[in-house]
């Protein structure tokens, strides 16, 4: 198995980027490449023009202002889960990274890259979905900001135009001390997941669930969002009861079915992984307040 | 025609410098076996999971079937052909691997051992399940794992005493 042959261009401006994409016909772009490298190996994908990333400056980058987040496109996940900044703004990003592939991929791999293959399964689309990130792409004619919600239109299609990059992921950091809790079932570890699920918890001053996230991954081809169940969380008072009995109805859910996993065991896991988000979120938030 | 398209690389694999015309569609493990002529990293799926071609890029494990031989332009490439410190002399992570029987047919070693020089610079003394999530972007069909995990858990100690 050898990649197909291929033009390659290798930029170092997002402008010169732009330029390429925008005027190179069938062309692909390259960033960690631990999804575009095996599909170009295995000739899923023919481009007649590939556009490395890997040398364009100013992709790759950590930053706050206040409770504003930004990623680079093109920073590793390995360096997001390391982060000390993500670790105390975003801290679901970290835990959820720990699921991610393995060592050697998570040194390549990069958040801008899984979010444009945009896997159903991934666990950072699940993720962006709960902390509603807005994803800025960068065109022809300038740059724009997509909301998350409307980020993905489909099975791995991203609302990214062929002429577009994924520059940038910003993000809205929730209260310090907050819950979060990543769940997720995979055959062997660094798997795809099956299904997973992301919950995020902020709580009022008498202890009663404030504001709740709540986004099960893999079932269906886009992020499910539980906005019927975040509604029903909040007022309430945390506990394992209340979880089971908001999350059964998700065993009700449209589900994906395929030749290893049929769809009536993703719909097995939805509420298992939904209630077991639910109550890490709520035992790392309490552990913060003790 | 488009096959054709090559690139002028200079890329230091195991400290020395390897100057090659390649085309730009060969991936660094093919490069690393065909033109530099070290055949001790494995090529076993060529899509990134069995984890056999793992090598360090810039002191970091990467899959090598999963990065271009441009890519690696100007970057250091350490390979287990790199690893022992002479001829006659193993490194503790090989010596543990042969004391263990962490191999049998020894496809995935290379690979094993590429992950375990980043993992335990970083984490120099892990658990066993900590080992073996580290270990979980490496498959062996021979072994079983017990004696890699074993083999991995010595050389941590092997390799802290050294230090210290």
């Amino acid at each position: 198995m050898k990649p197909p042959p291929f033009r390659y261009h290798d930029p170092r401006t997002l402008a010169e980027t732009v330029t390429l994409l925008g005027t190179l016909e069938n062309a692909k772009l390259l960033a960690g490449g631990q999804s575009l490298m095996p599909m170009l190996n295995m000739r899923f994908v023919l481009p007649d023009h590939l556009i490395d990333l890997n040398k364009v400056a100013g992709l790759a980058h950590v930053e706050a202002e206040g409770r504003t987040v930004r990623i680079g496109a093109m920073t590793r996940q390995r360096d997001l889960e390391r982060s000390a900044l993500l670790a105390a703004k975003l801290p679901i990003i970290p835990a959820a990274l720990a699921h991610v592939g393995h060592l050697q991929t998570r040194n390549r791999g990069t958040i801008g890259g899984s979010l444009s293959h945009l896997d159903p399964s991934a666990e950072l689309v699940t993720v962006c979905a709960a902390l509603d990130a807005t994803v800025t792409v960068a065109g022809p004619g300038g740059t724009r900001a997509i909301p998350f919600s409307e980020f993905p239109l489909g099975y791995m299609t991203p609302a990214t135009g062929l002429d577009e990059i994924v520059t940038e992921i910003v993000f809205e950091a929730w209260p310090a001390g907050h819950g979060f809790g990543f769940a997720e079932y995979a055959r062997r570890h660094g798997d795809f997941a099956i299904v997973s699920a992301a919950a995020l918890l902020a709580f009022r001053d008498d202890g009663r669930i404030g504001r709740a996230a709540l986004v099960l991954g893999g079932l269906e081809p886009v992020p499910t969002r539980l906005s019927a169940i975040e509604a029903a969380l909040a007022g309430e008072t945390p506990s394992e009861e209340l979880f089971a009995e908001l999350c059964r109805p998700c065993a009700e859910l449209e589900a994906m079915g395929d030749a290893l996993v049929p769809a009536s065991y993703r719909r097995h896991l939805a509420p298992v992984m939904a209630r077991r988000a639910l109550a890490r979120a709520a035992g790392i938030a309490a552990a913060a307040i003790h | 025609m488009q096959g054709s398209e090559r690139r002028a690389i200079s890329v230091s694999v195991n400290g020395s410098r390897h100057d090659r015309e390649v085309e730009v569609r060969l991936t660094l493990a093919d490069f690393l076996r065909h033109a530099v002529e070290l055949t001790g990293t494995h090529v076993g799926c060529e899509h990134g999971v069995c984890g056999a071609c793992t090598v360090l890029v810039d002191g970091l494990a990467v899959r090598s079937c999963l990065m271009l031989a441009v890519q690696a332009d100007g970057r250091e490439v350490a390979t287990i052909e790199g690893l022992a410190p002479g001829e006659d002399a193993l490194h503790p992570l090989q010596q543990a691997f042969k004391d263990h029987h962490g191999l049998q047919c020894g496809f995935c070693t290379p690979g094993i051992l590429a992950t375990l020089v980043e993992y335990l610079a970083e984490n120099p003394e892990p658990s066993e399940a900590e080992l073996k999530v580290a270990l979980s972007g490496n498959i062996c069909r021979c072994t079983g794992y017990r004696d890699i995990i074993a083999a991995a858990l010595d050389a941590a100690a092997r390799l802290r005493e050294a230090r210290a």
